[in-house]
């Protein structure tokens, strides 16, 4: 074996810690670091395992509710009560750089990432969520990285049997080679199943389960805490791993059962730095040590040094320390799921992390210091330059329409706004027999039955239904950090009312540039302040999350993206509610007011329409009142489970009109089969100087409902009563002929329900094509 | 009347078709793990969907050596009712308990929608309480699900009556683009010439509650149940 290269200032550099970082390391240890430790330094204070830039900043967001059984930061996710002793856990979290170098592998090991993030909290992974962002779709690379991630993603999520029931894509040239892959997944436990990653009880034996380590995946972390380039790509290709499902679903089956035993005391998957990770973070947590032998590690190669094994981030391994004395009901468990399995150590006393090769010593690191005690920054913040240009925009030289007819068709067609069936048809979104509400709804809704928790026999308990949703329009956030922050924080929530359920938590996957860069470190204070404003409005407290940096490439950084995940619940089946139009004769009720009198552009800053009709990106976004919000997402629940709602949509990219349009088309009967009805739509009360404003703005705090002719006014004066404005707009039209007609005081149009729904359905297909 | 649904590692719709059987309809049902040699005392099998040991190689390719299919194959040429439904039915096939086989979709892609069906024949234990006419809405799942088999086979299937199912549009037309994976002659489900064997690509059991949007389904469950019902479990 080559003997270990000695440590130089360019050895440091390579391992992306700064000599100021070095002279951290050199006081914490009182000696230097051999080249193995160097390693494990790199990646335990890499941003994405220290959250060394973030860390505080992120001490804003709210972290407890009664609800919290484990609050963020504490475990590998956090864990909310959901009444009748069950509770759920559930974390997004990003995959951009593996996807940007490998799109398959990359997307398809974010997935199986969050899924073990899951179950190693002892809870039964039950559904997944994703939000995606791409360059434009005519680069031909773009489409090969859109390709690419949606079968990885589809490839995993299927053959382990997770039902991928909503998401979000974007496309926009910021991404274009930097493609954000943020994945979510929920699990569902009884309280009583709440496990640890901590290593407790001294003696106890370390086991390692899963496939052998090789030398894929080799210090990702680290890498993806770089900016990317074109070289370190190419140089990194090697640090994306490459996921096994089945394996995975093995894994699971067999934590799940082990869990049940009561015979493990920590559990922790081995996810980014690997075995490094897991082993220094279960004894920090622990209070305790640990100490493994790298020889007792199953290997794919005979000649891995132990930096090689050590930074390893092969996939579907987990790290379990088990109750001495009860080894024999653990290898029985391993055996019957046929997984490789190996005892490799055991807690210890000593507060150190000790790994030895062949009895020889190789490390020696104070374990509670390599793992909480990374430097932290607080980066210097300067407000953009490019603001200035955003805030100057007006409406001037942007004629008012005198038609909207095309207009609608274009935006309809916009890749961002068309239908995503395209992606979700590629998932498998049924499988366990749980979703109440498809992908193509404001949210998905699964019911969490017995066979949602771990273990055979779980008696009797009130069946629960969940609504979850995930948001964040970049685009505002760019024009405006701190509005757009709440706004997305605002949207999934208004899209859990929409589908009858009230918020209970949320996960947060900052997506950002390079922390370095005053004016993006900027763009990131902003948005986690504005995040964490939005999620204390929703008593949504943030139970875990994600930071993703350097996010950006030699042409720029992307647009920063803090994307929302938001879990609500539905307290009954009656109360579930999807968007589109339901019967002839309905009334058609505007919730929230149809502009805001203070936006000097009308809904119009950063909106679709001004990026596609007028290819300007720019203006300041509609103003975010989350106190309007809050009332109106209370107000229409309160509606909804009074049974007096039959449809509710919200209005967000391309405004009112195609918030309409949606509600005509959006309904899925089946393949190829989508259910048409008009509207007739009368504006001319609405006050607007512009027209364009009028029906394509995206002034926030707006939701369409529909009801029956009968409680229009019930409704109406209800929403009233609480201070919320709701306006009767229309009336729901005819299935056969379809069409959607729109009438305001400068003129009168009609649109073919199955002309929009072409455009708005099949765009992406053949963009694809 | 006792059902077991076989479980291999990489079955993910076992659940769902054990939950269907036991609270939907109230039976008796268990799990038959992959490596069992009896199907003990059940009167009827299920294989259900997934991926049972991860089929990279080719669906159903490893399954059919597996301990409990040896035991299903017995139970099967005993006159014993086996269904399988998605990985279910490409097992069958590779097995040689159905004729012809699953090959990639024509898309090259997974699909996961709700598609309509024909019941081509009502004479099955299977379809049997199917009312004449009824179309059935009910999704499909699967990246290799288009149905392949000879002219001949294809023949015989016709002339046999074996053909359980085919896609058809909402209208009820049997069309080409009513087919969502490329199967000869659109076919979704078929039975063997015993008809004890049967097996669709399409979920039943995630269309058996009205809750997830529709519960036609349930008519292939029932069928099964009445069928079991007449005629005398195995001795």
């Amino acid at each position: 074996m080559p003997s270990d290269p000695a440590i130089t200032p360019e050895l440091v550099a390579e391992h992306n810690l700064t000599p100021e970082e070095y002279e951290g390391i050199l006081e914490l240890l009182g000696r230097e670091p051999n080249y193995t430790e160097l390693g494990i330094f790199s990646v335990m204070w890499s941003e994405h395992c220290s959250y060394k830039n973030t860390r505080a900043l992120l001490k804003g967001f709210p972290t407890q509710s009664p609800r919290v059984l484990v609050a963020a930061g504490e475990e590998n996710a956090g864990i909310l009560d959901i009444g009748d002793g069950l509770a759920i856990s559930f974390k997004i979290e990003s995959h951009n750089h593996p996807s940007a170098v490998e799109p398959f592998q990359g997307a398809a090991t974010g997935v199986g990432g969050i899924i073990r993030d899951i179950f190693t909290m002892g809870a039964r992974p039950v559904c997944a969520m994703n939000s995606l962002r791409f360059g434009e779709l005519s680069n031909p690379n773009v489409r090969r990285l859109f390709r690419g991630v949606v079968s990885g993603i589809a490839h995993y999520g299927n053959c382990f049997g997770i039902p991928t029931v909503g998401g979000e894509v974007y496309f926009d040239k910021s991404y274009e080679g930097n493609p954000l892959v943020n994945a979510f997944a929920l699990g569902v436990l009884r309280h009583d199943q709440i496990a640890r990653g901590a290593a407790k009880g001294v003696g106890n034996p370390v086991f390692y389960v899963g496939p052998a380590t090789g030398r894929d995946g080799l210090a990702g972390a680290a890498f993806a805490s770089q900016d990317l380039t074109e070289e370190s790509a190419e140089h990194q290709r090697g640090a994306v791993q490459v996921g096994d499902p089945f394996m995975e679903k093995l894994c699971m089956e067999a934590c799940l059962e082990l869990l049940a035993t009561g015979a493990v005391t920590g559990i922790q998957d081995m996810g980014a730095a690997g075995l490094t990770c897991s082993t220094c973070e279960t004894a920090a947590r622990g209070g305790t040590g640990i100490e493994i032998d790298l020889a007792k590690v199953p290997q794919r190669s005979s000649d891995m040094t132990p930096y090689e094994i050590l930074l390893s981030e092969s996939q579907e391994r987990m790290l379990i320390i088990v109750e001495q004395g009860r080894e024999e009901e653990v290898k029985r468990i391993f055996d019957k799921w046929d997984l490789p399995w190996a005892e490799i150590g055991n807690v210890t006393g000593t507060g150190q992390m000790v790994v030895k090769n062949h009895g020889e010593m190789v490390v020696d690191l104070p374990a509670s210091k390599l793992a909480d005690d990374a430097p932290v920054y607080h980066r210097e913040a300067t407000e953009p330059k490019y603001l200035a240009a955003v805030r100057a925009f007006t409406l001037e030289g942007i004629d008012d329409l005198d038609d909207p007819t095309a207009a609608l068709g274009k935006l309809l067609k916009w890749p961002t706004i068309a239908s995503k069936n395209w992606v979700y048809r590629q998932y498998d979104h049924m499988v366990r027999a749980n979703t109440m509400v498809n992908p193509g709804s404001d949210a998905a809704v699964i019911r969490i039955k017995a066979d949602s928790i771990p273990g055979d026999g779980n008696g009797a308990f009130p069946e629960k239904i969940l609504a979850l949703a995930v948001d964040c329009n970049a685009t505002h956030v760019y024009l405006d950090p701190f509005e757009g922050a709440k706004a997305a924080v605002a949207e999934c929530a208004r899209n859990l009312a929409c589908s009858g359920a009230t918020p209970i938590g949320s996960t947060d996957n900052l997506n950002f540039g390079n922390p370095h860069n005053p004016e993006l470190f900027w763009q990131l204070k902003e948005s986690v302040r504005g995040l964490a404003e939005g999620c204390a409005a929703f008593d949504a407290p943030v139970t875990g999350g994600n930071v993703s940096l350097y996010n950006q490439n030699p042409e720029g950084a992307i647009d920063p993206t803090p994307t929302m995940a938001m879990v609500g619940l539905i307290e009954d089946a009656a109360h579930v509610t999807t968007q589109w139009f339901k019967d002839e004769g309905d009334a058609i009720i505007l919730l929230g007011e149809p502009l805001d009198a203070e936006d000097a552009l009308h809904g119009l800053g950063g909106s679709a329409f001004l990026q596609v009709l007028h290819k300007q990106k720019t203006g300041t976004p509609s103003r975010c009142n989350l106190e309007t919000e809050r009332t109106l997402g209370t107000t229409l629940l309160g509606l909804i489970q009074s049974g007096l709602v039959k449809g509710a949509h919200d209005c967000a990219e391309g405004g009112l009109a195609v918030a309409l349009a949606e509600c005509c088309f959006s309904e899925l009967e089946g393949r190829n089969t989508p259910r048409f009805i008009g509207a007739e739509i009368d504006l001319i009360k609405l006050k607007s100087e512009r027209l364009d404003a009028l029906l394509f703005g995206e002034t926030l705090g707006r939701i369409v409902i529909t009801t029956s002719e009968l409680d229009s006014v019930k409704a109406i004066e209800r929403t009233k009563l609480m201070g919320v404005p709701a306006r009767r707009i229309g009336t729901v039209g005819e299935v056969k002929g379809a069409a959607l007609k729109i009438k305001s005081t400068t003129g009168e149009w009609s649109w073919e329900v199955a002309r929009l729904h072409d455009l708005w359905w099949n765009s992406i297909d053949n963009a694809m094509a | 009347m006792k059902f077991a649904v076989l479980q291999f590692p990489g079955s993910n719709c076992d659940q769902d078709c054990v939950h269907v059987l036991r609270s939907v309809f109230g039976r008796p049902t268990e799990l038959l793990w992959h490596k069992e040699y009896s199907v003990g005392d059940a009167d009827a099998v299920f294989i259900p969907g997934g991926f049972s040991y991860g089929d990279y190689l080719r669906t159903g390719s490893i399954a059919r050596f597996s301990p409990v299919m040896g035991a299903v194959k017995e139970f099967a040429d005993n006159g014993g009712f086996v269904f399988g439904i998605c990985n279910g039915f490409q097992i069958l096939c590779e097995a040689g308990m159905l004729p012809g086989a699953l090959i990639r979709n024509r898309s090259l892609q997974f699909r996961c929608e709700h598609v309509y069906l024909q019941t081509a024949t009502h004479d099955s234990p299977f379809t049997g309480q199917i009312p004449e006419g009824k179309n059935l809405r009910i999704p499909i799942a699967h990246g290799e699900g288009n149905y392949f088999c000879d002219d001949e086979t294809l023949q015989s299937l016709e002339d046999n009556g074996q053909i359980l199912f085919q896609y058809i549009d909402a209208e009820g037309d049997l069309t080409d683009h009513a087919n969502p994976n490329g199967s000869r002659a659109n076919i979704a489900g078929i039975c063997n010439e015993k008809r004890n064997v049967g097996g669709m690509m399409p979920h039943p059991e995630r269309a058996s509650e009205a809750v997830l949007g529709g519960d036609d389904g349930r008519l292939i469950f029932q069928s099964l149940i009445a069928t079991l019902k007449t005629q005398p479990p195995l001795a």
